[in-house]
């Protein structure tokens, strides 16, 4: 299996305090991915970095370049009050086809119409977005994916606020994608829905605490060690001394449920700090 | 229809003035009343406001430096627009401060730089002209100039259309699937300042925002599509500039007022009369339906 994303000794932040920590691994194509942890554990965070709207404070993050990519954000920037039909709203997954000045075709309205019905959305293409309840919108936002019809799909909490009926629906269309060898990553708090629906798991403490095989990644030892990060930043935290290049000694970064020592090492430093 | 020919035909065929005046207008009302859908759907009614204010100091410089001529005052005005909304526009984008108060800062420090330089020469008729317009005095240079502002305004729509929706909607999504999510914000930007440089000369600083604002915001209650919603404004401006320039030529009235205040009589009659308005909104709630 060839890489989809590369994740090269990532670290994402804001304001020099990390929120991804020295990830390092791969997502394989057509693999699907649960990523899993605590509030502020760096989930939505590594999406963004992965879409490119963050850019990373160290290493890198790489997507395999014929790779077109879907987002679905947690926290949308949606306007719902702005003048559109759930239509305007689901065409917008016609950019990466059609671009700014594409017309779009008497086929890309059958994308459209396909995809609303493939949500059960059928009969609301002329409804106003603000007429929308949030499971509804939610779902007309899963067209948007399915009209953008992208081989690396991410989805940020898809399942947040949404009835179970819902998600059983968004879950058969996310198996779908896997069939037609999608590669998808989906930040997911249901630990019960991971064990049932998804091959692989990564767990997030900041740093990984572990990745692989969706029940042996949610593990209960694994999950202890995941709630023993410390959520809140510190002001006083030393400097990460990674760039100094003791990381590559250590050669079982990736895809490994080792946690490499290192990072335990800068945890407990900056514990005994606080 | 002897008395509709007198009113409303006779004055514009008859007087030169009322041509160019008229045909001023309906450019201009042509490209700011779009502008004016994009501003109000982006919560920035009261940014235009902000630099309609703004270009003030530049149109000083020009009128202080070379009298009351279009050419160095637009370019003035062009200058100073630009400097207050690329200036607020980073402050925003690089420190914490969002976009309302950088704007509110930078302008306030434009208009008072203008009304100082407006002040250390003119008298209060110059500052008078410069503050509400004189659309009765358009010459071919205004004219030229709100036309070719006009032009480029819908040439840019025609081409940024699409970016400029999707921006406004989910400026999120826009930045994951391209990469014009910032400039096409002062692409837009640019459309504001060029289309109130084209407005003030017609109807001064202070007012070329209205014609922008006021037939958007009445057009918001009438529909929910973009498209039909920037037609529409643009029929309300078109129909206030007539109907402001015939209500100024009978009854002796500032014209750039008329225009503004015809644009403020449609905005309440949205308000009131509307599908979306006051008052049909209020009887739905007595009756409801089953599903």
């Amino acid at each position: 299996m060839s890489a989809c994303v590369t994740l090269d000794d990532l670290t994402l932040g804001y304001n020099s305090h990390p929120a991804v920590h020295h990830l390092n691994g791969a997502v394989a194509k057509g693999s699907l991915t649960a990523i899993v942890g605590a509030n502020g554990s760096g989930k939505s965070t590594l999406m963004k970095g992965i879409v490119g709207v963050l850019k990373p404070m160290a290493g890198a993050c790489k997507v395999a370049s014929d790779v077109t990519l879907a987002y679905l954000p947690q926290q949308s920037e949606l306007d719902r009050s702005f003048p559109a039909r759930v239509v305007d709203l689901v065409s917008l997954g016609l950019w990466p086809r059609r671009g700014l000045l594409g017309r779009y075709r008497p086929e890309d309205r059958e994308a459209v119409a396909k995809a609303l019905s493939g949500v059960g959305l059928k009969g609301f293409e002329n409804r106003p977005i603000d007429t929308l309840s949030g499971g509804q919108l939610q779902r007309a936002l899963f067209a948007r994916v399915l009209v953008q019809d992208a081989d690396l799909i991410l989805l940020d909490e898809p399942f947040n606020a949404i009835d179970a009926r819902t998600v059983t629906d968004l879950i058969d269309l996310i198996k779908r994608w896997h069939d037609e060898s999608r590669t998808i990553m989906v930040v997911v708090h249901d630990l019960d829905l991971v064990r049932e629906h998804f091959p692989e798991a990564l767990l997030l403490a900041r740093r990984p605490v572990a990745w692989g095989d969706a029940r042996k990644t949610l593990a209960s030892e694994n999950l202890l060690r995941a709630r023993q990060f410390h959520e809140a930043w510190d002001e006083n935290a030393p400097w990460c001394a990674s760039d100094k290049g003791h990381n590559h000694v250590n050669p079982a970064h990736a895809h490994s449920d080792d946690v490499h020592s290192h990072d335990d090492l800068d945890h407990a430093n900056r514990r005994g700090a606080a | 229809m002897l008395g509709f020919h007198d009113y409303v035909i006779a004055p514009f065929v008859e007087f030169a003035f009322m041509q160019r005046a008229l045909a001023g207008a309906l450019m201009l009302s042509l490209s700011a009343c779009p502008v004016g859908v994009f501003l109000m759907l982006r919560r920035m009614s009261l940014t235009g406001d902000a630099m309609a204010h703004a270009i003030l100091p530049g149109a000083a410089a020009g009128f202080l430096l070379y009298g009351l001529q279009i050419v160095p005052m637009t370019i003035g005005g062009l200058i100073a627009g630009i400097v207050v909304a690329l200036g607020a526009g980073a402050v925003a984008r690089l420190t914490i401060q969002k976009e309302d108060a950088s704007m509110a800062a930078f302008y306030l420090i434009s208009l008072s730089l203008g009304v100082l330089m407006v002040s250390l020469r003119g008298s209060s008729v110059d500052l008078m002209h410069v503050l509400f317009g004189t659309v009765l005095a358009l010459n071919n240079d205004a004219l030229m100039l709100i036309g070719l502002v006009a032009a480029l305004t819908l040439g840019t729509f025609g081409i940024f259309w699409r970016a400029l929706v999707a921006e406004c909607l989910d400026p999120l999504f826009l930045r994951s699937v391209s990469r014009l999510g910032s400039p096409v914000h002062f692409i837009f930007l640019g459309l504001v300042v060029i289309n109130l440089v084209a407005g003030f000369q017609a109807l001064g600083t202070l007012l070329s925002v209205g014609l922008m604002i006021l037939p958007a915001a009445a057009a918001r209650f009438w529909t929910q599509r973009i498209e039909v919603m920037s037609l529409l404004a643009i029929a309300i401006g078109l129909l206030s500039s007539v109907s402001g320039l015939l209500l100024s030529y009978h009854a002796s009235l500032p014209s750039g007022p008329a225009i503004i205040l015809s644009a403020g009589v449609a905005y309440f009659a949205s308000v009131i009369g509307s599908p979306r308005g006051v008052l049909l909104t209020r009887r739905r709630r007595i009756a409801h339906r089953t599903a």
